[in-house]
């Protein structure tokens, strides 16, 4: 499994799938994160590996 | 995906754009686009002094960071606004500005409202009765106000603010649901100066907001990520979450609706100007910024109300 994390929530989705996919099986707008492997920026046709844990930067922000 | 420039691993891709870039050429191309539309907008020029409204955030880091990689005389300016929301708010998003400022050795002019004014803003707001239980519209309405007076009082050409194309769609995508004329005839990358209005610019109008957040994490630039605890719920990020569900299935949707916005703007055909008739301004007696108000602005009645005792 691969472990997506958004603030303070997980998500799991299976191995072998790419980033795009996986954001769309947790209903996570693929446009409101940036993805990231140990830090560094990864693109939606990124495939997922075992184990890994892929971290969201969420980046809406504003007021009023 | 593949790095259009140099072919090695991609780390952005900017579907609107059709283009993919690596980590370094993205560093590249951010700064090269900003220079292109200060250009494009007449924002300012190399000899102009600029003050940059920095928050703590991403964007308007971002933003200070650019400009300075590109040579401009950008300092900056941050507001203590006094928010805590159990999270030390402001305070950290300071240290983070003070942490960058000095980092890259520019000048930060800091402005702290308690001080200036008595009170922070959650307090201003709950005894000026403004904004129905939300400080929102006080911060607002004290951000523009001192922004312009510091801008002013300092000598700038020029106020800088990290607007992004996601928050000028969220605004246009407000205004267009209320038809609200005056304000679309008012929103654009550059509002000249007038009589006591500094001009204001917004030179990362047509980035995506995910791009600001990219630009950081490439470039290092640490950011205060927690969102402020009054935003939970606006108006803004909810139609900024429309919008990008919209872009999902329609890549480019947001900035065709901006740019096609401003180009029907700019020929005049959006509206028939002169029927909407412009707001006659004078000098509010107290600080003496621009009002449409009879007496005292906006603004100095707010303050006046919140140093009432009660």
């Amino acid at each position: 499994m691969v472990k997506l994390v958004l603030r303070d929530k997980e998500y799991e989705v299976n191995a072998g799938t790419n980033l795009i996919s996986a954001l769309k099986k947790c209903s996570i707008v693929p446009e409101s994160v940036i993805a990231t492997r140990d830090g560094e920026m990864i693109v939606e046709d990124e495939v997922l590996n075992e184990g890994e844990v892929i971290k969201l930067i969420a980046v809406i922000s504003g007021g009023s | 995906m593949k790095c259009r420039k140099c072919g090695g691993k991609a780390s952005i891709n900017m579907r609107q754009h059709r283009l993919a870039l690596c980590k370094e050429h993205y560093i590249e191309w951010v700064p090269e686009q900003t220079e292109r539309f200060i250009k494009k907008y007449g924002m300012f020029t190399q000899s102009e002094k600029i003050l940059v409204a920095v928050s703590g955030g991403k964007d308007s880091l971002a933003l200070w960071d650019i400009l300075n990689r590109l040579g401009y005389h950008a300092d900056g300016l941050y507001l203590g606004l006094g928010i805590d929301g159990g999270i030390n708010y402001s305070h950290e998003s300071q240290r983070l500005t003070e942490k960058f400022a000095n980092k890259n050795n520019l000048i930060l002019h800091v402005v702290d409202i308690e001080k200036e004014y008595g009170q922070p803003i959650p307090v201003l707001s709950e005894i000026s009765h403004r904004g129905h239980g939300k400080p929102c519209a006080v911060c607002g309405l004290t951000k523009r106000h001192e922004m312009n007076r510091i801008a002013r009082d300092l000598g700038y050409a020029v106020l800088a603010t990290g607007h992004n194309l996601d928050d000028e769609a969220a605004v246009l995508f407000g205004n267009t649901l209320n038809w609200a004329s005056e304000y679309l005839l008012r929103q654009g990358p550059v509002l000249p100066e007038s009589e006591g209005l500094a001009r204001k610019v917004k030179p990362l109008c047509r980035f995506y907001e995910r791009e600001m957040t990219a630009y950081c994490l490439s470039r290092g630039i640490e950011y205060i990520y927690e969102e402020c605890p009054f935003a939970e719920g606006s108006q803004s990020i909810y139609y900024k979450e429309l919008l990008n569900q919209l872009e999902t299935t329609r890549p480019g949707a947001k900035l065709t609706f901006y740019l096609r916005f401003l180009e029907a703007r700019k020929s005049g055909n959006l509206f028939i100007e002169h029927e909407v008739g412009r707001a006659h301004l004078h000098p509010c007696p107290k600080c003496g910024q621009p009002t449409s108000t009879s007496d005292l602005c906006s603004f100095c009645r707010m303050i006046e109300k919140a140093n009432v005792p009660v």
